[in-house]
């Protein structure tokens, strides 16, 4: 198993309902999840905003520490691991980003950014920029462009590029294509599907929009209000929902077709 | 049944530079909502700014004619076009925590107009203001016109600027990606408000989307544009059985749709880019831009 998630909880600080002297009440985020992700499956994470589908995403790479529960990635215990113990760890999960324009750094150059994680950890450098945006289809001189030169469907592409280049294990994308055009939609999934393929990548999926979990996911989970309502194989999410809210979910999708029944 | 507003051969440019619209044309009527669809860039959201006359600071109208119930706006002082487009049209924007204000309650936020442009006593303003809560199914419309903008969630925002869209009576609506920020359960209930709004005051809305989905759920005619050049007008269901332009066939296969989820996602081909960008290309040459 990459991951095995048993009831895990947590919470954060409601800044919005902090005195102006003294701590933040405690928000529930994650209340008891558990679910397991098996090496080179795809999963799907789904649910409204609000759901704590990012926050899972954040605990599960370690951004966030758990209030309570367990984290097993790769049959190690990362739950409660210190920084320092992370490190060697961080190499093997990457995370890609809802929007590349905030996530890279508008003053570096594409190159730069591609070999900053590899820096970090040490990594020889040599080669592997070029390897890393030919493995996302985008032209070596890229590597001198800026992230503001570039189309979004390009910028996301960087992303990707950034996280692959340590040749990861696992990797958590978060709501990845929900910014960009239909058309870059199609040709970003289409990419990941091939890495996920060629790299025997094991990957989470984060979206709200249950027809890119449909392409791409052989699991799906939903969340509502930090739980789960719902966790099975893909094709019978669709075919037949069990939980209501899978329903109401499923229901409220416009469909580009006028006979769709959407009232 | 004449259009409320009619476009014709309406051309953007950046100043002192290229293109931003090409001789677009196109009709939206009383109680019909008219979609304009693309994607980013392509400059569909300032076509509803050109007629309220909001255009970036860098843009201006080289070209074409807005006729606003039977008036080029044109040609009128900058003046009386203002006081035509404060009095008969408004806009409800994509992202309703920036075009709310943070610091103000949300009651002035919604007469504020009705007073200060059209001359409303503030207590009718106020009665105004409840009833319009109310119909957008604001739980405690009172209580809500005191809270301010942070206080709610983004559905109930969304609500707040459809009310104040709709308060002074405007005959035409323009959305401009109304729900691009919600869930899909919110957008829902949001998309079936402004339809309903729309249908029970009579207004023409322009509906400015990228989503294909939600213009077959609200549209009754539709604008396609590829780099400022509306490629087809269509009736909506027309559009959606035989799409008559390449570029909307493809944008079309590109939609997502769970029911089809390996018909449908397809990237656009390249010829199809090639030859709208060829399109564009010859329209600028034979129009001399």
């Amino acid at each position: 198993m990459m991951y095995q998630i048993r009831d895990l909880h947590l919470s954060l600080p409601d800044m919005t309902r902090k005195p102006i002297l003294g701590h933040a009440p405690q928000m529930n985020i994650l209340k008891g999840l558990s679910f397991d992700i098996p090496k080179g499956a795809v999963l799907g994470i789904v649910g409204g905003s609000g759901s704590g589908k990012s926050t899972l995403g954040r605990a599960m790479v370690r951004l966030l520490e758990p209030t309570a529960g367990q984290i097993m990635f790769d049959g190690k215990d990362i739950s409660h691991a210190s920084e320092d113990e992370l490190r060697p760890l961080r190499k093997r999960f990457q995370m890609i980003f809802q929007d590349p324009m905030s996530s890279l750094n508008p003053r570096r150059r594409v190159g730069g950014i591609i070999a900053g994680p590899l820096r970090l950890h040490g990594v020889d450098v040599s080669g592997k920029v070029d390897e890393a945006l030919e493995m996302v289809g985008l032209p070596r001189h890229f590597a001198t462009r800026y992230p503001h030169e570039l189309s979004g469907g390009q910028r996301q592409r960087v992303g990707i590029a950034r996280a692959i280049a340590l040749r990861p294990d696992f990797i958590l994308a978060d709501e990845i294509v929900s910014g960009l055009d239909v058309s870059s939609q199609a040709q970003v999934l289409n990419l990941l599907e091939e890495l996920v393929r060629d790299l025997g990548l094991t990957l989470a999926f984060i979206s709200h929009d249950l027809s890119v979990i449909r392409r791409l996911c052989s699991r799906v989970i939903v969340l509502r209000n930090g739980e789960i309502v719902e966790a099975t194989e893909t094709v019978k999410l669709f075919d037949t929902p069990q939980a209501d809210y899978t329903k109401e979910l499923l229901q409220a999708i416009p469909l580009p077709d006028p006979g769709q029944t959407w009232t | 049944m004449s259009a409320y507003l009619s476009i014709r051969n309406l051309s953007v440019a950046l100043k002192g530079g290229g293109p931003i619209l090409r001789r677009v044309s196109l009709d939206v009527h009383p109680g019909q909502v008219h979609g304009l669809v693309g994607e980013s860039g392509a400059g569909k959201s300032m076509i509803g700014k050109a007629v309220l006359g909001t255009l970036p600071r860098a843009l201006q109208v080289t070209g074409g004619e807005i006729w606003l119930d039977g008036v080029n706006l044109e040609t009128l002082p900058p003046s009386e076009r203002r006081r035509r487009i404060g009095a008969t049209a408004a806009l409800i924007p994509q992202d309703p925590l920036t075009a709310l204000n943070p610091s103000k309650r949300i009651g002035p936020q919604i007469t504020r107009r009705l007073v200060d442009i059209l001359g409303w006593s503030r207590a009718d303003a106020q009665n105004r203001a409840l009833e319009l809560l109310a119909e957008v199914h604001i739980p405690e419309p009172a209580r809500v016109m005191r809270n301010y903008p942070h206080e709610l969630s983004g559905g109930m925002r969304q609500r707040i600027l459809i009310a104040a869209a709709f308060a002074a009576e405007p005959q035409l609506i323009i959305a401009d990606e109304p729900t691009t920020a919600l869930d899909v359960t919110v957008q829902k209930q949001i998309l079936r408000l402004i339809a309903q709004m729309q249908a029970r005051h009579g207004t023409a809305l322009m509906f400015v989307t990228h989503d294909l989905g939600v213009v077959s759920k609200v549209c009754d005619s539709l604008s396609v544009l590829y780099a400022g050049l509306v490629v087809e007008n269509a009736r909506m269901r027309r559009f959606f059985t035989r799409p008559i332009h390449p570029y909307s066939a493809a944008l079309l296969a590109a939609t997502p749709t769970y029911t089809d989820p390996f018909g449908s996602l397809k990237p656009v081909p390249q010829n199809v880019i090639t030859a709208v960008e060829t399109e564009v290309s010859q329209h600028d040459r034979r129009t001399g831009a």
